[in-house]
């Protein structure tokens, strides 16, 4: 097929979103090269996946499907996958960059002696594939240096779904060589464990907090400027790993996704992971020392200067302010 | 339960990073290092699981002389023995020529289990654990937040995204990578530092590079994203500069 295949992800017959992003890339990343765009769907039956994506410009749709591809293994992905790619040949597989991609895509590549060029942020021409080092201080180029298949993850809200182009595309069945004993590991349910009272993700209002604070008692303060906002009050990663604020507290990758009208970010870097969880937020105010620091990249208005100083200062005028 | 940890030396955190000349990395002169986090969180795990069932706990890290404090560190902590693999050229391999390094040595040490962090701060390319389990043909799970051991293998806590987990079944030996804030972190106590000098560190060259499948071509500054605007003054006055903010154009009072 010498073309780019996107690879979907599912879960019970629903799709990840973000596979409709890894879409457009693909679709993009294939008008560019002037070569052919297809997408596989994996599972035990994906028959209403595929008939969805029959519906996209693509050239082929791929249904791979297998009793034991049900659940989610590792094991299962890679020679499924394996054995796909060597029959149908693309010299760009596409991938989201999802927790999935991240436990089954770098044994795949590994498979063709490849390495995956992961949480990629945009694509230029040659291709060049841009990612990012040092929790979002620096950008990368990448390039593939040898035949490839040439492996890449795009990062979570990168491309755009709303991007993918619509069409008609030939669904074919693929059926893997798969046996039970390939599969090493046994998963087990999903679950959750937070009660999940609160829900960020509706608030119109939030004050995070994150490393900059130091330690568990300077948490007081931005509780004091959260609640003169009238704000729900939301964290890094690293202040809830640590049990300063509960993890149904934090925002990112592994926490809540939000949006809010005003999201401000107290000693937060702006590391990725963190990112990708609050970068739809309207406005965003950053308070950092680092005048370096990435989340100024994402800010509308941003204060370098001690947050010891600076946030209290502001909830007293907060408070004068509202008399 | 014997139990390799690979751990990777990166940039402190806080580090102001400047690119070399040469544009293709950073300037590495004036940087302090130190242990990756997330493979401190995977050395922690290491060292509890040790506690509470006995067996051996080694660390490898590959790297130039420096990486060596890295090791003296894990030692301190609690680790066994430690492996240098001398490398100076890590910045000319790609994931699967540094996974190639590491598992050289594992299969020479045969662990039960290999523990690494799930991702480097520095290049966060989150593959090495596993790119290293796939070579060594041995089953693998990411960002596990628990582990515990089971009469035919490993229960492992492995978290997903939106706050859901799952957990997962599998046997040894095996490769995980570990996610942060499952356990504390410790420090090394003075008892344990003055220990660690007793304690053997192997070095071994790494293996000739190959050829990589992927190239870095250059490094940069981001471009922005946001036009921000940055509010100056003593606090007062930037307190009051937000507060206008955020009564006239942000509109939230």
């Amino acid at each position: 097929m010498s073309g780019v295949l996107v690879v979907m992800e599912q879960r019970g017959g629903a799709w990840n979103r973000m596979s409709f992003e890894a879409l457009a890339a693909g679709q993009q990343l294939a008008a560019k090269l002037g070569i052919e765009c297809s997408a596989a769907v994996i599972g035990e039956s994906v028959k209403t996946l595929v008939t969805e994506l029959a519906g996209k410009k693509l050239a082929k749709v791929f249904a791979v499907q297998h009793g034991l591809l049900k659940d989610y293994t590792s094991d299962g992905y890679v020679v499924a996958l394996e054995s796909l790619l060597k029959q149908t040949g693309p010299v760009y597989v596409v991938l989201p960059h999802t927790y999935q991609v991240r436990d089954f895509a770098p044994a795949l590549a590994t498979r063709f002696r490849q390495s995956l060029i992961s949480d990629v942020i945009a694509m230029h021409d040659g291709p060049v594939f841009v990612r990012q080092l040092l929790q979002g201080k620096l950008n990368a180029d990448y390039k593939q240096a040898d035949a490839g298949p040439c492996f890449v993850s795009v990062q979570a809200g990168t491309f755009r779904a709303e991007d993918v182009e619509e069409g008609a595309a030939t669904v074919e069945n693929f059926t893997p060589q798969l046996e039970a004993s390939q599969i090493r590991s046994k998963p087990g349910e999903l679950f959750r464990e937070a009660a999940h009272t609160v829900d960020l993700s509706a608030a119109s209002v939030i004050v995070s907090v994150g490393r900059g604070i130091g330690e568990q008692e300077n948490i007081g303060i931005v509780e004091e400027l959260a609640a003169a906002l009238g704000a729900e009050l939301a964290a890094s990663r690293p202040i809830c790993d640590n049990g300063w604020l509960p993890m149904e507290r934090q925002v990112g990758s592994s926490g809540q996704t939000v949006a809010p009208k005003l999201y401000l970010a107290v000693g937060i870097s702006g590391a990725i992971q963190h990112l990708v969880g609050m970068k739809g937020s309207k406005t965003v105010i950053a308070i950092n020392k680092d005048e370096h620091a990435p989340i100024f990249e994402v800010a509308d208005y941003g204060v370098v200067g001690d947050l010891f100083e600076v946030v209290p200062s502001l909830t007293k005028a907060l408070l004068a302010a509202k008399g | 339960m014997k139990i390799l940890v690979a751990i990777k030396q990166v940039p402190e955190r806080d580090a102001q990073i400047g690119i070399t000349a040469s544009g293709r990395w950073i300037d590495e002169s004036d940087l302090n290092y130190t242990i990756n986090e997330p493979d401190a969180y995977a050395l922690e795990e290491a060292l509890q699981l040790k506690e509470k069932s006995g067996g051996e706990v080694v660390v490898m890290c590959a790297g130039p002389e420096r990486v060596g404090s890295t090791l003296r560190e894990a030692l301190a902590k609690g680790a066994d023995r430690a492996i240098h693999i001398e490398a100076n050229d890590l910045g000319e391999r790609d994931t699967l020529g540094v996974a190639q390094v590491l598992a050289e040595i594992a299969k020479d040490e045969a662990p039960d289990l290999i523990l690494t962090g799930l991702q480097s701060d520095d290049l966060g390319l989150g593959q090495t654990g596993v790119v290293l389990a796939e070579l060594l043909g041995i089953p693998h799970a990411t960002l596990i937040m628990h582990v515990e051991k089971t009469v035919t293998g490993l229960r492992v806590k492995r978290e997903l995204e939106d706050g859901w987990f799952q957990h997962v079944e599998m046997p040894l030996p095996a490769l995980l990578t570990i996610q942060s804030g499952g356990n504390k972190l410790r420090y090394a106590t003075l008892m344990g530092i003055k220990k660690a000098k007793t304690k053997e560190t192997k070095t071994l060259q790494a293996a000739a590079a190959v050829s990589p499948s992927i190239a870095l071509e250059r490094v940069y500054l981001p471009e922005k994203q946001k036009e921000t605007e940055m509010l100056t003054g003593t606090p007062a006055e930037v307190a009051a500069k937000l507060v206008e903010k955020l009564k006239f154009e942000v509109r939230v009072l």
